[in-house]
């Protein structure tokens, strides 16, 4: 500093200016108050709805919990209750030690292709729910190739449903798994060999409890998504009834409003209880590893590498293999009895009369959302965890923010189809609009994105707020030049993670489409009770590609975008 | 420091409370223009929530600040003029060099050449010239203090306020760095409130040093003040080293300590019998030409010593007052001129002068 002697005149060179014209105060006031009254909008007041709704007899009388009496008091409705619980737990139990085999595989040993065998096992997230179903039907179903491997049991009905659930739900509980065994202290390992320890006792002294709160959070969420799900009962339960498919009967069969709201909120319990028993787990899960933690570097141990690698691989075929046969399947003239290939199955037009142009809806509400509902989650997370102001507002924008992870897609359908409906709602003509679809899915799938947001926004120097005010440049300036390009990856992510989950998605949309606005997912749905399985499995393939090919295209370009664009993060 | 005039900024009975935790206890203070002062203390002692209030980054919960003889109490920082740097600089990742340190000039709407012109200005000014098309994260640490420095200079605020700019960084740089925004500041004349933990940094940089604890201001003073005539008990410890010991007043000037009678300059408020604190500075402790009219004089053993570079600190044990230990400090020079060694006795003294007495003996 020392070569500037030239006294510097610093007042002369900026002009003063006055107080702002626009207030950053009033402009961030109003943001934050519009951001919660969308998120009432779009959340609490379904949710509100449903509540009441059960509340109601068919003629809109308030009845008190006579309707949750009636349910526990019918049978045929209490049984489905029973199923569901079985169902949900018997999947539970099979998933959960897979899946820690599989993450402890992936993370914890030395075998190769282990990007491979994370790719292979998230296979089922890009594909529509009841794709696993139609698999699996291929394979074990009345025409399925390895029927004899049934031993005469029937394949539609709890076992159906289990196995298809076991392979939807397994990716989510990998993930879980994986980024808890990934959060460990190499040290403490270390520390236990130095002492002579035998390799199960480490197994269970150290890894086990390590990962414990990662076992829990898997059990809760694989349960959640099981109970929840309706696709898949949909298509193999055949007369075994579970909750979801009672919902979606007393609603859209016998217009039973009130016993599907009731319904709803039963599926809302083990949901709720799993957002709960997640935020204590993280809460904790987070303060076991210190900062200091030095993260643990598995060492090649021929034994166990090639043990793990010949589960991974048998899994990753269990996994991957049943979606090629039902894309196989897609192509087939006549299953099983005459294998050549057409594509016949995919003239969609010959079983539905939407034909392909539910795709393109499909396409077109994955895109809006993606679009409108990035943009939305990002801004609200920004206001939610960036200003400073209005803290009271802030906490209400983060609970609402919050909820959807604990409402299932279903339930959230559920409140739609009761808030938008509701005579006296002006918004009433939404229903059955592109509209109505975008901002359930949206909602639907708020959570996840608000999360990802606000990890990433949590990672920027909280000071750059301070600084752009003390250099009187409004907020707003600094989220468009600073702020938002450097969450630009985080920001794909949503977009992606939205995109992805509004094409597969049928379980809250299924009471919301109209007739020029039908999506796929829901297409496939209604092609299999034709009984056109092939045309059923080939939408849904065309979906998952689709889906993966998107992710494809999110890595390369997170590349590119971390390459090219964001010269500024390398050295 | 004209401290004649009206004072530039001036805090009158600041309060904040963070739930039960009261991060500032009715704060009164005036800063004047041009100087460049340090809040001083320890970690949650107050000090950034001060300088924060001063910003208008985290309003206070009662109390009134006026800068340039307007009330700006309650303004949002905005509406306030100061430049300011962080500990973490918060430098923008995804704009170069210059974009940074225009990043307050673009909103102005001057003109791209002046805004350049005045960048290149800057840039030259914090000793950073040729670097501006570089991103943050190529630059060192104390490559990126300055950049942050100069963006806070940019809009040639009134105020610049500095939050631990230099505690990032590594020994070296630091004083390097201390040195010249020393001399910086001293040439822009800008008002400087600094807030550090590093008394060294408080004691070579400030005007005036604020000592905080605990939310109050322990004592306003330049840095020979703080550290010759601490205020109180927290402040003689907290600014170098300090030896305390219970000691009872004997008499108008004089002090017990032990077995030990000493002369003190500065304890007329004691009435004889008070119990008191006495305190003294290791390097006040004299080993060379003691006379017979040396007053506070007497032999002590030379207990441990330990090697410090530049010195040695010894713990001396008194020969007739065994129980006492006091820290002493001893040149390189004088151990060697002297020959000093570790259980040997040898005569010190205290001058009376060096000595201070606070209140709350016996503990």
């Amino acid at each position: 500093m020392s070569h500037a002697a030239t006294p510097l005149t610093m007042t002369n060179a900026t002009v003063k200016i006055a107080r702002p014209r626009l207030s950053e105060r009033h402009v961030a006031g109003v943001l934050i108050l519009a951001l919660c009254a969308v998120l009432i909008l779009i959340i609490a007041l379904p949710l509100w709805a449903l509540l009441s709704k059960s509340l109601e007899d068919p003629q809109g009388r308030f009845v008190g919990l006579a309707n949750f009496v009636s349910y526990a008091t019918t049978p045929t409705l209490l049984s489905s209750l029973t199923n569901s619980l079985l169902v949900a737990s018997v999947t539970t139990a099979i998933v959960l030690p897979l899946a820690f085999l599989y993450a402890y595989a992936l993370r914890r040993s030395c075998i190769p292709g282990r990007g491979l065998f994370y790719a292979a096992a998230m296979v089922p997230v890009f594909a529509p729910s009841l794709l696993s179903g139609l698999a699996l039907i291929y394979i074990f179903g009345n025409q399925g190739l390895l029927k004899s491997w049934m031993m005469g049991a029937s394949l539609y009905g709890p076992v159906g449903i289990i196995g298809a659930e076991a392979l939807y739900s397994f990716p989510h509980a990998v993930l879980i798994l994986v980024t808890a065994l990934s959060l460990s202290d190499g040290r403490l390992r270390e520390a236990a060999e130095a002492m002579g320890t035998t390799r199960w006792r480490i197994f269970h002294t150290i890894t086990l409890p390590g990962a414990r709160y990662g076992v829990i959070s898997a059990a809760f969420v694989v349960f959640t998504l099981v109970i929840t799900d309706f696709g898949i009962p949909k298509v193999i339960g055949g007369q075994f009834s579970v909750l979801a498919t009672d919902a979606y009967r007393q609603v859209v069969g016998q217009q039973n409003f009130p016993m599907g709201a009731v319904v709803g909120i039963i599926l809302l319990v083990p949901a709720v209880l799993a957002f709960f028993v997640d935020r204590a787990v993280q809460r904790r899960q987070s303060a076991m590893l210190s900062a200091r933690a030095v993260p643990y570097a598995p060492r090649p141990e021929r034994r166990r590498d090639l043990a793990l690698l010949t589960f991974v691989s048998v899994m990753a075929l269990a996994i991957v293999g049943p979606y090629g046969i039902a894309i196989w399947g897609s192509f087939v003239k006549y299953w099983p009895y005459n294998l050549s290939l057409t594509l016949n199955n995919y003239d969609f037009a010959a079983v539905d009369p939407e034909g392909w142009s539910t795709y393109g809806n499909s396409l077109l509400l994955a895109s809006l959302t993606a679009l409108i509902g990035t943009a939305l989650i990002f801004t609200g997370a920004y206001l939610i965890e960036k200003l400073k102001l209005f803290p009271r507002l802030r906490a209400f924008a983060q609970f609402l923010a919050m909820l959807p992870m604990a409402v299932p897609g279903l339930v959230l359908g559920l409140g739609y189809v009761f808030f938008f409906n509701a005579g006296w709602n002006p918004l009433g003509f939404l229903y059955g609009t592109l509209t109505i679809l975008v901002i359930n899915t949206i909602a639907h799938f708020y959570t996840v994105g608000h999360i990802t947001a606000l990890t990433s926004l949590k990672q920027i120097d909280g000071e750059f707020e301070s600084v752009s005010a003390s250099l009187k440049v409004p907020f707003w300036s600094t989220f468009r030049r600073v702020t938002a390009p450097i969450c630009l990856p985080a920001i794909l992510d949503i977009a992606v993670y939205v995109f992805v989950n509004a094409l597969t998605t049928v379980s809250a949309v299924i009471f919301l489409y109209g007739a020029d606005t039908k999506l796929a997912s829901i297409a496939i749905v209604h092609m299999d009770e034709a009984g056109a399985i092939a045309s059923a499995a080939g939408m849904a393939s065309v979906i998952m590609l689709t889906a993966i090919a998107v992710k494809l295209a999110h890595v390369g370009l997170d590349r590119l975008v971390f390459g090219r664009l964001q010269r500024w993060r390398q050295r | 420091m004209s401290t004649n005039t009206a004072p530039f900024i001036s805090i009158r009975k600041l309060a904040k409370s963070f739930g039960a935790f009261q991060a500032l206890r009715s704060i009164d203070l005036d800063i004047h223009r041009g100087e460049f002062v340090c809040f001083l203390g320890p970690s949650g002692c107050g000090k950034t929530t001060l300088l924060r209030a001063i910003a208008g980054l985290d309003l206070q919960d009662s109390g009134s600040i006026q800068m340039g003889g307007r009330d700006v109490s309650h303004a949002s920082p905005a509406e306030r003029d100061f430049g300011i740097v962080f500990q973490s600089y918060a430098l923008f990742p995804n704009l170069t060099v210059a974009d940074n340190v225009g990043y307050g000039l673009v909103n102005r709407r001057r003109p791209s050449a002046e805004i350049n012109r005045r960048v290149e200005e800057l840039l030259a000014l914090v000793g950073l010239p040729e670097q501006s098309k570089k991103y943050p994260i190529q630059l060192s640490g104390g490559q990126q203090q300055r950049v942050a420095l100069a963006r806070a200079l940019a809009t040639a605020p009134e105020l610049l306020l500095l939050d631990e700019p230099l505690s990032a960084l590594d020994a070296k740089v630091r004083i390097r760095l201390r040195d010249e925004m020393r001399s910086l500041q001293q040439r822009l004349g800008v008002t400087t409130i600094m807030v550090t933990h590093d008394q060294e940094e408080a004691l070579a940089m400030a005007d005036r040093i604020v000592v905080m604890s605990d939310g109050a201001v322990e004592q306003v003073g330049t840095p020979e003040e703080i550290y010759r005539r601490p205020g109180t008990p927290f402040v003689a410890d907290f600014v170098g080293h300090m030896t305390f010991l219970d000691a009872v007043v004997t008499g108008p000037g004089r002090v017990r300590v032990g077995e030990l009678d000493l002369l003190v300059a500065n304890a007329a408020s004691f009435s004889a019998g008070t119990p008191v604190r006495l305190a003294m500075r290791p390097e006040e402790v004299r080993t060379r030409s003691i006379t017979a009219e040396t007053p506070n004089r007497f032999d002590a053993t030379i207990g441990d010593l330990s090697f410090l570079g530049s010195y040695c600190r010894a713990h001396l044990e008194p020969t007739n007052s065994r129980s006492t230990r006091i820290a002493a400090d001893f040149s390189t020079n004088a151990m060697r001129d002297l020959g000093i060694l570790p259980g040997q006795v040898r005569t010190v003294a205290f001058p009376p002068e060096s000595l201070h007495v606070f209140a709350g003996g016996g503990r």
